[in-house]
């Protein structure tokens, strides 16, 4: 090894272990922005570390590239709402893989006759990940964004086709590795990667996304791998490594919090099981309390706890900054406040989290499913901002709903439930909600933020 | 015997190892962050495009130039919104100063 390639070692070495410091530091919110300044400082060693590599001829492409990249990365990070945090995030999954895929094949292209077997495989590996994470992605984007319809898009054999797919292309990769000269080979996997990212995208449900944003998290870490083992840059596996143990964690952890096996998530083939419309039907015959602001106003200030359940209708309704003022209006007539966040809510891992924070709520008054769970039976009043499914009690009692054996909040245990919801449609997984006809629940229909601007309004006319 | 691939197998499985282990330390709070700053981190994938569009063939160069973009926006953009999400998640004073501030004016 040239003296130059063991400086550009020796920084990728700390670049690595400054990575693992980083995501250390996120163990607790006192510590993070501290490691967060490691990483960062990581990534600026091992990017001039890289600069000085012996195969770098011309530097224009780089130049324009980080500039273009930068400009684009600085502009988005600056003016993307906070509420539109999961699609930034499948954005930029899709960005990663775009990259990793591209490298691939510049590398054929370049490479293909120098490379040993199993870097050839690794590279073909590269680039298939690398392909499906970025339309696979891309579709999730879509989905959220509501591009694409956020139902399960679903047909006949539809599994069938794409575990077709993928072990087609674990076959071609075996082909490439003994026939390198085939391009056709290589360019068929690249091509099948982009296919199965849509195919597997598709048939997933808007509520299900957490899920499916955590194991592209984690695909396009194992692209990140694969390059680094075909390019036999450990600071490439270490960090793809990270990248991809985090989202296998997050998707294990989701996958667990929706009570779904870790093997269906991985087919992606999710949701096909829920039938939309099937249980709508019977919802108009039931009879619900539908109650004013003022009925809703009443109950509070008889209240003495009060626990928030936020979901997705919170972020779509932007009303984070709403349920804060609520809270604060509640607290400042001595009323005990509590969020309780189901791992879940929302649409990627900790999105409530986010929007709240984002609204000023100290983040010691969020709690999780397990901590406040026993909670609700003490408590005066829950007012639930757009949550759905996560306060089902079906999944607790009803073996027969889709949802049967999901861990959900004990809502219904306390003494009174506030319901903030658009109408009483049916969420995406058309599974009927119990607990909206329950004696002790008062549905308030209509936009959650106008609701809740109502409500602070009517605590301060009322007085004690 | 080529043996390269026997070592990064050794550095993959640690570092896989070590990446669980801190990882499932962070708290379900952090959750979007944590995802956001892997990203960030994965952006890394930068150090291969800088080789492919800095080499001396035209079409590796075209291809590495987007994706060194691609990988930029991640790295540069990864680690502010990263930072724009942690810096809200400070511990909030509590919510009593304010009355007194509203009565300090009031005085």
């Amino acid at each position: 090894m040239t003296p130059t390639g063991v400086v550009v070692s020796l920084s990728y070495l700390v670049a690595s272990v400054l990575f693992i410091l980083c995501l250390r530091g996120l163990s607790s919110p006192e510590g993070a922005r501290r490691g967060l300044v490691l990483g960062e400082i990581g990534m600026l060693i091992a990017i001039v570390g890289t600069l000085l590599h012996k195969e770098i001829v011309t530097y224009e492409w780089i130049l324009g590239g980080m500039f273009l990249g930068s400009g684009i990365g600085i502009a988005i990070s600056g003016w993307i709402p906070m509420t539109k945090m999961p699609e930034r995030i499948a954005f930029s999954h899709a960005f990663g893989g775009l990259a990793t895929a591209l490298v691939g094949v510049a590398e054929y292209m370049r490479e293909a006759e120098h490379l040993t077997s199993f870097k050839m495989g690794a590279l073909g590996f590269e680039t298939f990940l690398g392909f499906l994470t970025f339309t696979g992605s891309l579709m999730a984007f879509g989905k959220l964004q509501g591009v694409i319809t956020g139902a399960p898009v679903t047909w006949r054999g539809q599994n069938f086709i794409n575990i077709g797919l993928f072990v087609g292309a674990i076959a071609a990769i075996g082909v490439l590795v003994f026939r390198r000269d085939l391009s056709q080979v290589f360019f068929g996997i690249a091509g099948t990667g982009l296919a199965l990212g849509i195919m597997a995208v598709l048939p997933i449900g808007g509520a299900d996304m957490p899920v499916v944003i955590s194991l592209l998290n984690s695909y396009a870490g194992l692209a990140a791998c694969a390059t680094g083992f075909a390019l036999g840059s450990q600071v490439l596996i270490i960090s793809g490594a990270l990248d991809g143990s985090s989202g296998l964690l997050l998707s294990m952890l989701m996958s667990k919090a929706m009570n779904r096996s870790f093997s269906n998530v991985l087919f992606g083939a999710f949701g096909t099981a829920l039938e939309p419309g099937k249980a709508t039907g019977a919802l108009v015959a039931k009879s619900y309390n539908e109650a004013t602001v003022e009925d809703a106003g009443a109950v509070l200030k008889a209240s003495q706890s009060v626990i928030f359940v936020p979901g997705y209708g919170m972020a779509v309704s932007q009303a984070q900054h709403a349920v804060r003022d609520l809270a604060a209006s509640l607290e400042r007539r001595g009323v005990e406040v509590k969020y309780a966040i189901h791992p879940v809510a929302g649409r990627m891992p900790g999105h409530m989290n986010v929007l709240l924070a984002e609204a000023n709520v100290d983040y010691e008054k969020l709690f999780d499913l397990d901590d406040i769970n026993d909670d609700f039976a003490r408590t005066d009043a829950v007012i639930i901002v757009g949550a759905n499914d996560v306060v089902n009690p079906a999944a607790k009692k009803d073996p027969s709903s889709p949802i049967y054996g999901m861990p959900v909040f004990n809502v219904e245990q306390s003494r009174s439930v506030i319901v903030l919801k658009r109408s009483m449609n049916p969420g995406f997984s058309g599974v009927e909600n119990e607990l909206f006809f329950q004696p002790n629940t008062m549905m308030v229909l209509g936009d959650a933020k106008k609701t809740l601007l109502s409500m602070i309004s009517e605590l301060k006319e009322g007085g004690h | 015997m080529n043996t390269e691939w026997v070592f990064n197998l050794y550095v993959f499985v640690l570092a896989t190892f070590v990446g669980y282990q801190v990882i499932s330390r962070v708290p379900p709070l952090l959750h979007t962050p944590l995802m956001s700053g892997t990203n960030a981190i994965s952006g890394i994938s930068l150090v291969a495009s800088l080789i492919a569009a800095g080499s001396s063939h035209f079409l590796s160069q075209v291809l590495g130039f987007v994706a060194v973009t691609c990988a930029s926006i991640n790295v540069v953009g990864g680690f502010l919104i990263t930072d724009r999400m942690l810096r809200m998640f400070r511990r909030k004073p509590e919510p009593a100063a304010r009355p007194t501030l509203e009565g300090g004016k009031a005085s």
